[in-house]
Parts: structure tokens; sequence; C-alpha cells
């Protein structure tokens, strides 16, 4: 089956006034559909960036990607963006909802930009919020319901286009222990129930069990590509 | 998507009400000020226009000249050296459509037990034709009436008014220095003349009578002064010089020497004042424009700062699917927003403004559809003007630095 994600050779350096500082150096990796995957790493390991470029927010320096089969370095800004709005679904650490607008209009933004129109924008929405427990909330506000809560309206955010695969970047650092427990088991129930592919940015061990495979950065490489057992997290 | 983001502009507007409002008040004074502006611009405009178009068109008034009598310097119209012949002799140049002499003078009025003291102009009927006045009610005094010296005469509008009130003047007789004047009309109303006279304030009666009866001259037949239309703006110069090389020749002046007379151009002196009008009502608008344009860069400002305070936010869009030209249109959205706000706002209250200045100050005022449509034009183009820098700042924000923004 073709992999849902493809990176050969991958290098990625910052341009900064000392010279270029090298973030990745030659990543090989795939990751087929219905793929749960953790990936870890001390800070400055290349995950973040890793992530960054797995989520067309960034380029390669040097390398291939090919996300869902597309090329990604042969891509216009207005193609990347279509690919994050169809493709990918994001979930922050921080949440990252908009204060100003009511729990369903946050699900429903990345419909806004796919030019769904607002009756359908709306039933999507709702049947999403219904998805993540958070229905009756619609109406609210980011600021009136509790960090958990939000997160969760983050997921149904992320899943409201009915995405590929799930971007989430520490979805739990925010967030308690007994909640951290319950937003993996609706990424678990997503992985499992729908077959969507997850890679999920975690620096807690006990949040990367939740997942089937886990990979380690450190010092912008690859150290480690396999099954997720107490030795290597 | 269009629907969606004017709702986002607005929940945007509505989050930061004071900035908001402070921001939309410089476009409201820029276009307030510049409807405002406008508008008494224009209405001096039109009532410069008013005047020159009662003082009737293509006119030159030739006046008697100055006198040198034992080296004291009279001033122009001292040497009555104008006859009702003179201005006969210029209605027969081709270049002349119509010909008026004037005796004026000022006179006690009295009808009943009303009196008025106002000018009473000794001329001819062609008087009328010169000044393009109409007869309101009765009928104008005829050129018989000139032969035979007659005491008949058309009031003004004041004059009746003054002198009869609601009652019918035509046919009354009135007195004018106590002789008996039969009031064969009354004239339409004319306004203000240029200087602010009130040129309905007057009597026109046979241009004889007023020299024979009325006022009495030692110089018998002259007048004060002649008025001419030319028969169009273009033959004004050649009017002008045929009507001085005639009265020269008749008036025996020697070649090279001063003329006894001066011929002006009325209607030229009116173009100037009504040139130097529009050229106030121009200068009051471009002033009135630099507040719009402070106004503009006050939203420039604000957008700049809005910008940079929803990184994140745009972080966020882009994130999930914002395409460039998807933050552009939001951001230039609620420019255009609160641009055309201000200036729906800046329309009512500089038309407020006009209405009030119209009222307080009895200046004249106009408004007109087309100065308001251009202030709506115009304050929209300064809202994309200026909200687009700041759209283009944000549509280019890079996502992961906007993301990473705190």
């Amino acid at each position: 089956m073709e992999s849902v994600i493809r990176i050969e050779g991958l290098f990625k350096a910052y341009e900064t006034a000392a010279g270029p500082v090298p973030a990745l150096k030659g990543i090989d990796l795939a990751i087929a559909p219905g793929e749960f995957v953790a990936v870890m790493g001390p800070s400055g390991s290349g995950k973040s960036t890793f992530m960054n470029i797995l989520g067309c927010l960034d380029v390669p320096t040097i390398g291939k990607y090919v996300l869902n089969g597309r090329d990604v370095g042969t891509l216009n800004s207005d193609q990347l963006a279509r690919l994050r709005n169809e493709v990918i679904g994001f979930v922050f650490q921080g949440f990252n909802l908009l204060q100003r607008a009511t729990l369903e209009d946050n699900v429903a933004l990345p419909l806004v930009y796919s030019n769904v129109q607002k009756p359908e924008r709306s039933a999507r929405a709702n049947e999403m919020l219904e998805k993540v427990g958070l229905a009756k909330y619609s109406a609210s506000f980011p600021n009136q319901i509790s960090g958990g809560q939000q997160q969760r309206v983050a997921i149904a955010r992320a899943l409201v286009n009915r995405p590929k695969l799930i971007l989430a970047d520490e979805p739990t650092g925010n967030l308690d222990t007994k909640t951290s427990g319950e937003i993996m088991n609706v990424f678990r129930g997503l992985n499992e129930t729908e077959g969507i592919t997850i890679v999920l940015v975690t620096h807690e061990p006990d949040i990367a069990t939740y997942a089937k495979r886990l990979v380690k950065f450190v010092d912008g490489k690859l150290i480690y590509d396999g099954e997720v057992s107490e030795a290597h997290t | 998507m269009i629907a969606q983001m004017l709702i986002e502009a607005w929940r945007a507007m509505g989050a930061n009400r004071l900035r908001t409002f402070l921001t939309m008040l410089g476009m409201v004074i820029g276009v307030g000020a510049v409807v405002l502006m406008l508008a008494i611009g224009q209405g001096a405009q039109y009532s410069v226009d008013q005047s020159i178009s009662s003082m009737g068109s293509n006119l030159f008034i030739i006046l008697s000249g100055s006198s040198t009598s034992g080296g004291l310097r009279m001033g122009a119209g001292a040497t009555p050296t104008l006859t009702v012949g003179d201005a006969q002799a210029i209605s027969e140049l081709s270049n002349i459509s119509a010909v008026a002499p004037a005796a004026p003078g000022t006179a006690q009025v009295v009808y009943g037990s009303n009196n008025w003291s106002t000018q009473v102009f000794g001329t001819t009927p062609a008087y009328l034709a010169v000044r393009d006045w109409n007869v309101a009610a009765g009928y104008a005094f005829t050129d018989s009436d000139v032969r035979s010296a007659t005491r008949v005469a058309l009031l003004g509008k004041t004059v009746a008014n003054n002198l009869f009130g609601d009652e019918d003047p035509v046919n009354k007789t009135i007195r004018i220095k106590q002789s008996p004047y039969l009031v064969v009309g009354v004239l339409a109303v004319k306004g203000q003349s240029l200087d602010g006279r009130d040129q309905d304030d007057s009597i026109l009666i046979p241009v004889t009578t007023a020299q024979r009866k009325l006022f009495g001259t030692q110089f018998q037949g002259t007048v004060r002064f002649i008025m001419a239309q030319g028969i169009s703006a273009q033959a004004m110069p050649a009017a002008e010089r045929d009507m001085t090389e005639l009265l020269r020749q008749r008036h025996h002046v020697q070649e090279g020497a001063e003329s006894d007379f001066t011929v002006r151009n009325l209607t030229a002196l009116a173009n100037t004042a009504a040139q130097a009008t529009r050229v106030m009502s121009v200068m009051l608008g471009a002033i009135a424009s630099i507040s719009l344009l402070v106004g503009g860069i006050g939203i420039m400002n604000i957008m700049l700062v809005s910008v940079t305070e929803r990184t994140r936010e745009i972080g966020i869009r882009i994130a999930i699917g914002a395409r460039q030209r998807d933050i552009l249109t939001q951001f230039l959205m609620e420019a255009i927003f609160i641009s055309v706000s201000g200036c729906t706002i800046g329309i009512v209250l500089g038309v407020g403004g006009a209405v009030i200045v119209n009222q307080t100050a009895e200046i004249a005022v106009v408004i007109t559809g087309s100065s308001i449509v251009m202030a709506f034009m115009v304050a929209a183009c300064v809202g994309i003007f200026f909200g687009f820098y700041p759209a283009r700042k944000a549509a280019r924000l890079k996502p992961i630095d906007a993301l990473r923004y705190q």
C-alpha cells in the first residue's frame, strides 16, 4: 500500500548570522496508512522541525517528502494550503482555538477555507463536536470550557475535513495526567476505529505508549524506529 | 466565504470597541470635513453663479470719464459726457444686441402711509433685456413712455413689499419726491448682486422722466452710465473695441488723448469672481482631504498593530488551510469595513453640519449626490490603500513563525 508519508534523504538547515545550522541531517522514513507513530527526542533534537515539515508548514533544504502521493517540494503555496486543509489535521499543545469564535465556528473554520457552504459547515462541525462529547457547548466560547475540553474541540477541528493524517504536537503538554489519558484515548479510538494515521510528538514516555510505533530523534538524526517499549522511551 | 469574512471582520472590530471607534473617528472626521467643505464651497459657487446670471450675460458698463478742472481731478462719472444719443448710437453696432442708458438717483417714495427710500433708475425698456429681467406683474413701460417722459414706474420686489405689503401695486399711484407716478408693473425677484446689494430694492422709470422731471441735471440729456449687452461671449473683445472707437469719434477725442469714458466688461469681472470662488472651493476640499488622509494613516497604523497582535491567529488559520489570499482578503475586509463605516457616519455628520451651517450662518450650501458618492469612493479607496500593506504583511507571515509567536 502507498505510504501516507514517505521521506527520503531529508536535510534541513536554518540560515543564521553565523552560517547555516543543521536541524535535520538525513532522515528516511515511511509511514503507512493507519499507523500511530510517537515521535520523541530531547529538545533541539529536530523533532519540531520534522513535524513542521510533515505539516507542510516548512520545506526541506534537501530531500524528498511525499505526502499522500504528492511530492510536497513541487507544490506552490496555494497547493500547500490545500494539502494542509484537506489531508492534515493539526492538534497543538496550546489548543490554538480562536478566542472570539464559538466552538462551532472554531471547528468549522477549516471548512470555510475549502468553500463548504454554511449549512453543511454547521452540520459537520456539530457532528464532530458530538464525536468528542461536546455537542452541547457548540455556542460557547473557548474561555468558557476547560483545557481538556478545549483540546477536544481542537481535535474536532482537526477531524472536520476528514483528514488522512493527524499531526499532534505535544497535545497533552498543557493538561493534567487524567485529562491527558482521556485525550489519548480519543486519539487511540480514532486510530483504531477509523484508521486515521496519527503522528504524535511527545516527551512523556507514558503518552508515547498509546502509540504503536516509536521514532526517536537525537541531534537531527533518527536513532530508533520500532516498537514502543519501556527500553526506548 | 465573503459573508463569513464579513462576520469575522465584525467580530474582530467588536473585540476592541474603543480602538475600532477611535480608528473610525479619523475616517468620520475626514469624510465629514470633506462633505461639509464641498457643501460650503459648492454653495459659495452656487451663490456667485446665481448673482452672475442675475446680472445678465455678456454685459458691458460704460461710465462717463473723469475730468480735471483747475488741477482738481474728479472721479469717474464726474463729468456727464454720456448721452441717450450715445446709447442710441451704440445700439446700432453689429456686436451689440441691447443697450440701455441709466440715470440713477436716490429718492423717497410714498404710498399711503408707507414710505421707503430707494434707488430710482431712469432708463429705457431695453434695460430689462440687458439685465435679463422679467416683469412679474403688470407691464413694462414702453419706448413711447420714454419719448413722452410719462410718470410711470416699474417697482422692484423689495420696494413693492415695503410700500404695498400684500396689496397689488399694479395701477396704483405712488409718489416719488411728491410727484405722482403710476405703477405699471412689478419686476421679478433678482436677488443679491455680486457685491451683496439687494437688486430688488429699486424702481425703474423712463430715462427722460428721470432727467427732466425727477432729478434734473445741468447737462441736458446726459446719463450716468450706459449698459450694453454683447451678442455673444466671443464677440465681447470686438464689441468693446467698436464701442470705444464709436464713442471716441462721437466725443471728438483727439488721437492719442485719454478717453472721456470707461468701458468695462462686467461679465469678465464676474467670471474672475467665479474663478476665485472655484479656487476657494477646491482649496477647502483639498484641506479637508488631508484629514481624510490622516484618517487613512490611522487605519493603517491600527491594522499593523492588529496584525502583530493576531500573529498567532494568522498562524492557526494558515495551519488549517488558509491561503495567502484568504488572509489578505480578511484583513483588507476589516480595513474597508472600518473606513466604509466611518465614511457612512462621516457623511451623515457632514450633511448635518452643512444643514446647521446653512441655518445658523445663513450661508448657502449645496450637497450633491456626486460629492457624497465621491467621498464614499475615496473612503473605500483609502481603506484599500492603507489596509493593503498590513494585510499583505499578515498574508506573508511564515506559518511556523506565526504559530510560535507568543
